[in-house]
């Protein structure tokens, strides 16, 4: 690619560009086969194509676009209807047209594809039965002056050129601050000017940087009508497409985080939302759907909404789904309301498709959605009434580039967090800092109006200077997907408007952060990922399905895999799959605290809920026996939990053949184990029974 | 390369040369910012005229002990497919141009990161001139090493 000439690259580019102008050129004339401006512009693309790559001697390209443009007059000058063979079969000439051109930009040459068959299509539709000419509307008047102009007025620029420019703004305000401390302590008026007509300049220096990266929306959506029309030729469905606000701004990078995540989105409606024909036909609905894109500026924010008048979400399946999917148990699925339900569809391994098609329905997806969303700052909500059709609402910031942001230090290191990931700031005195430590029974958790935060401390989770040599401390309750946590830290020093640069690429493993930016003063700092920091310090579950993977579909039993045994009660043997533990610790019985009527014990700097297996299955009670108990430690939803056994046995391959004769809650029959027969646990269930993180709450958090 | 023009610096005693096409400039040394939980060799993040930039330390990288502690090292800022970044050395010396006569591969007593770092030597009348690998010695991340 780096020897190709300028001008073959211009080709490329330009001619990509076109074609998506030409997919959706294509789905518009198959609706409105008599829109002529349309068809003149299809045959235009095609015509320019073919004439630049014969200039480049592309054969390939341009016996293809030959017979193309070929049909394309027959079509322009009304000699033969556009059938929705023709659409077919142009929409497979500009496949072609893109494969070719993919081709050329990678090696350079056309490759060896087959393309044959295709020209044969296209002549053989040529030769279809001319029609008899209907009087030709007079064709629209030509524009080709004001298209001229736009030209003239737009070049085309590399992003790369942008990108520097952002920076060199970035260095002129930092230039501009040296330059106003250096200077020494005056009075002189026109100095102030000076100073206060730099700044100004600059900020809109930044401005005018910042909307060069805005791009329409529209730029995202021009390739969704092909997207849709094939969908819903796959799944046999008729879907309209309706768009609103495509002129609505938004940085690239934006754009480009959120692309895929869209087409996954209209995927899920067109297959799951949207009925088809028959059934809606049958419900009294028009037998095409309606799918609606929607973008609009809002407060600071870009809403991009993507609505269908399809057969919407039934609460009650999505509640059965979650179920059999082992998500949550029946008893909560019933008290779940049906809004809660619902968004339960952006949990990770869910899926209500009946059936898994290769469009979508393999139990990811929406979760993907949701985090790709989330970390531009964005957030999802979904309205969905049965049978009337659903609506997914996305709020996402209008830029990535410069964001607001708290500067903090730790451990005399400063760092950045993004404003749109903090809640409150609550800052703390020295003696504050120690009662409310403790306030809540001794556990590093915080209450914020009746909520219990977990704390995660900053120093912990970045190993910096002990946590103990700080005067003061300020706490930042942040949010990281649903959870809020607050995060401690030495103290805030002020709020700046930060532009995010990448980091360097081997340090992109470190997802405690997102970037770094520099600061007013020329420093570095490194910019915080809430999520990220969550994930570090155990308050949100890893990224990953391996929890759901787990629960899903769970090893089949025939399988022989590692089982803990363990002993709870007089001479009571329990087993459980090892592949659920996180850790096993030895925990002294005097470490044991209790919160209100739950037991407790402090963990890496957390708090960790025990349940004590006996309580759980309902045995009766029992006080702590001997010096120490075994904890096997779960993660559950993001937080560890700890299952309090008196002691564990050993740990053993085995396949145990279940007898369910023994079964009830908790528990899911007995099988032999290690010569002794032992009951084999359901942790999912055990850990569901009891709640202790509800419990904890409700004890610490009631007023 | 292993012939041509070469910018030497010092580390330990020992000298080490890279290309002079591969350094964008050297500067007074600047740890810039800590990076918490960053590999060993990272000893910070500098502004470099708006660019971030990794500052990697080659005693460390070399596994040498620390430089004492009134030392003043130099930042070489050396240009990488991924933007410039700055290696930490203890002394900057001759841009010097050494032809294949000179040249020899790495002698095989080489153990360790040195081994894997140096490309080969040029044993020149007055001292050894080590050829760093730059893609290598910049690559400060087990796991990327691959």
């Amino acid at each position: 690619m780096s020897d190709l000439d300028d001008i073959v690259k211009e080709f490329l580019v330009e001619s990509t560009e076109n074609l998506d102008q030409l997919d959706r050129d294509l789905v518009v004339l198959e609706k409105a086969p008599a829109d002529r401006a349309t068809l003149g512009s299809v045959f235009r693309t095609i015509h320019t194509i073919k004439g630049t790559c014969g200039f480049f001697g592309f054969t390939k390209l341009e016996a293809v676009t030959h017979v193309g443009e070929n049909l394309l007059s027959r079509l322009r000058e009304g000699l033969q209807p556009l059938t929705s063979d023709v659409t077919t079969a142009l929409l497979h000439l500009v496949d072609a047209v893109r494969e070719l051109l993919g081709r050329i930009e990678a090696t350079g040459g056309e490759g060896d594809g087959d393309y044959a068959p295709l020209i044969a299509r296209l002549t053989q539709l040529q030769q279809a039965k001319a029609i008899a000419v209907v009087e030709p509307t007079p064709p629209p008047v030509a524009k080709p002056t004001g298209e001229a102009c736009a030209i003239d007025a737009s070049i085309r620029v590399d992003v790369s050129v942008l990108d520097k420019l952002m920076n060199l703004v970035g260095e002129l305000v930092l230039a501009r601050n040296q330059a106003v401390l250096a200077a020494p302590p005056t009075d002189d008026a026109s100095f102030h000017r000076a100073v206060q007509h730099l700044t100004q300049i600059t900020r809109e220096l930044q401005d005018a940087v910042m909307t060069t990266r805005m791009q329409p929306v529209g730029v995202l959506w021009d390739r969704y009508p092909r997207i849709i029309r094939d969908l819903a030729a796959q799944l046999g469905k008729q879907v309209r497409v309706e768009f609103e606000g495509s002129e609505t701004e938004l940085d690239r990078g934006i754009l480009e985080a959120v692309k895929d995540s869209f087409i996954h989105v209209i995927r899920n409606a067109i297959d799951h939302g949207i009925e088809s024909p028959a059934i809606r036909q049958a419900r009294g609905k028009p037998a095409e759907g309606l799918l609606k894109m929607r973008a609009a500026h809002e407060g600071g924010q870009v809403v991009i909404e993507v609505s269908d008048d399809g057969g919407g979400i039934s609460p009650d399946r999505v509640r059965a789904k979650a179920v059999e999917n082992g998500l949550i148990s029946a008893e909560q699925a019933g008290r779940l309301p049906d809004h809660d339900a619902v968004m339960m569809i952006f949990l990770p391994g869910f899926s209500t498709a009946d059936a898994v098609t290769n469009i979508s329905g393999r139990g990811v997806g929406m979760d993907v959605v949701k985090t790709s969303i989330e970390r531009i700052g964005g957030r999802l909500e979904v309205q969905s009434t049965l049978n009337i059709g659903t609506t997914l609402r996305v709020r996402i910031p209008l830029t990535l580039a410069i964001i607001p942001a708290i500067i903090l230090v730790c451990d005399g290191e400063r760092f950045a967090i993004p404003q749109m990931s903090l809640v409150q700031l609550v800052r703390l005195d020295r003696t504050a800092a120690h009662t409310s430590a403790e306030q809540v029974h001794g556990l590093p958790v915080f209450r914020l109006r009746n909520e219990l935060l977990p704390l995660v401390d900053l120093r912990d989770v970045l190993h910096l200077g002990s946590v103990h040599d700080r005067d003061e401390r300020t706490i930042l309750v942040v949010q990281a997907e649903d959870r809020r946590f607050g995060l401690v830290v030495d103290r805030v020093l002020d709020s700046q408007e930060i532009v995010v640069k990448p980091l360097d690429e081997q340090l992109k493993p470190l997802t405690v952060y997102s970037g770094a930016t520099i600061l007013d003063d020329g420093g570095v700092g490194l910019i915080l990922d809430v999520l990220g920091l969550a994930r570090a310090a155990g308050v949100l579950s890893p990224p990953g399905r391996d929890r759901v993977r787990v629960r899903v579909s769970p090893p089949p039993p025939a399988d022989v895999q590692p089982w803990l045994l363990l002993e709870s009660g007089q001479d009571r043997r329990f087993a459980l799959p090892m592949n659920l533990v996180v850790r096993i610790e030895e925990v002294a019985i005097d470490q044991i605290e209790s919160a209100g009527r739950l037991a407790v014990i402090q963990y890496h700097g957390d708090v960790l809920p025990l349940v004590k297996l006996a309580d759980a299955l309902g045995d009766p009670p029992r006080p702590w026996v001997g010096e120490s108990i075994s904890v096997v430690i779960f993660r559950d939803d993001g937080r560890l939990i700890g299952l309090a056994v008196d002691r564990v046995v050993d740990i053993l391959e085995a396949a145990p053949r279940p007898q369910p004769t023994a079964a009830r809650p908790g528990v899911t029959g007995t099988a032999v184990l290690a010569d002794r027969v032992a009951e084999l646990i359901d942790v999912v269930a055990v850990l569901r029974l009891t709640d202790p993180w509800a419990v904890l709450a409700a004890e610490v958090g009631a007023p | 390369m292993t012939t041509g023009q070469f910018c030497t610096f010092a580390v330990a005693g020992q000298h080490f040369g890279v290309i002079v096409d591969d350094i964008h400039e050297v500067i007074r040394h600047r740890s810039g910012s800590r990076v918490p939980l960053a590999p060993a060799a990272v000893v910070g993040l500098m502004n470099l005229r708006g660019r971030i930039v990794p500052v990697i330390d080659l005693r460390t990288r070399l596994g040498l002990p620390p430089r004492v502690a009134d030392a003043e090292p130099l930042n070489v800022v050396l240009r990488t497919k991924d933007g410039p970044k700055a290696l930490v050395v203890d002394t900057i010396g001759d841009v010097l141009t050494l032809g294949d006569t000179t040249f020899e591969p790495v002698p095989p007593t080489f153990r360790g990161p040195m081994a894997e770092l140096v490309r080969g030597v040029h044993k020149l009348p007055d001292r050894i001139v080590l050829m760093l690998d730059v893609p290598k010695t910049l690559t400060y991340t087990p796991a990327a090493a691959g």
